[in-house]
């Protein structure tokens, strides 16, 4: 399909992967690591495109996992923000550092 | 090199680009923009896939949910234009070693693997084969995932706004 091979794509996913790896290890505040936990969301998404496009066109089945993950991503990011919200009421602080215990 | 594939690798490059400066600003507003723009430039791949529909709701969710969210979310606990502090150089340097033989590895095993015939059969996506194989409950159906989301979403909403509300003061 247009002469690009599937590899390429998956060269550029896996690219993706890594950045938002890498921004998960290296950062320490809680709203760039959710960042980078969408990079890396959003390359499995699409591994699934491409795989659906080139190996299985006649089904829709990585359409689906797809938008499952996208809807998931989005109720994990709201859960996120909340307790980056209340994290931030109760040490002033969103440094992952800083939230050294589970009870407070 | 036709112009499709040229189209294809300015995409890669953007969203490359733009992840690589969203992980490594130190405004955190500045970070965020490049993600708004790295997700951008995913949804123009899936375009450039035939894929309007995952393209639409790419757009919706990301661009117009989970980015908007993270922006208030910043403007409620950061003072925006002040950069973040430097990570240890030991903490760089290792996660730069990590990401690099993680990527090494892949791209390998990418590189090696030899996948199944590309099918020749003709790939189209209409909205209404997606609504009816969601919704049916035959053998191919995601109609039971459906109401899973559906419950798992109500049960965010919920947590959200437990999580987040303001107690009274004792």
């Amino acid at each position: 399909m247009n002469g690009i091979p599937l590899t390429h794509i998956l060269f550029v996913s896996t690219a993706l992967f890594f950045i938002g790896m890498y921004g998960l290890f290296s950062r320490r505040n809680m709203i760039t690591m959710l960042m980078s936990i969408e990079l890396i969301l959003n390359s499995v998404n699409i591994n699934f495109l491409a795989f659906n496009k080139y190996l299985y066109p006649e089904n829709l089945d990585g359409i689906f996992f797809t938008i499952f993950i996208i809807t998931i991503a989005a109720a994990e990011a709201a859960v996120a923000i909340a307790i980056i919200i209340n994290l931030y009421r109760s040490h002033q602080s969103i440094d992952v550092e800083d939230a050294g215990e589970l009870k407070f | 090199m036709s112009a499709s594939a040229i189209i294809f690798y300015l995409i890669a490059a953007f969203i490359l680009t733009m992840g690589i400066l969203s992980v490594t600003s130190r405004k955190i507003f500045r970070s965020a923009i490049w993600l708004l723009f790295s997700l951008v430039g995913i949804a123009a791949f899936y375009f450039w896939m035939d894929l309007t529909f995952i393209a639409a709701v790419q757009i919706i969710i990301y661009v117009g949910g989970i980015v908007v969210l993270i922006i208030f979310s910043i403007f409620l606990t950061q003072k925006a234009g002040e950069q973040m502090p430097k990570p240890l150089r030991s903490r760089t340097l290792f996660s730069l070693l990590a990401v690099f033989f993680g990527f090494a590895l892949t791209f390998l095993l990418i590189y090696k693997n030899t996948f199944p015939e590309i099918s020749s059969h003709p790939f189209q996506l209409n909205v209404s084969d997606i609504g009816t194989q969601m919704l049916s409950t035959t053998e191919h159906g995601y109609v039971l995932p459906f109401e899973v989301v559906s419950m798992l979403l109500l049960a965010a909403l919920i947590g959200c706004i437990v999580i987040a509300i303001k107690k009274e003061s004792k």
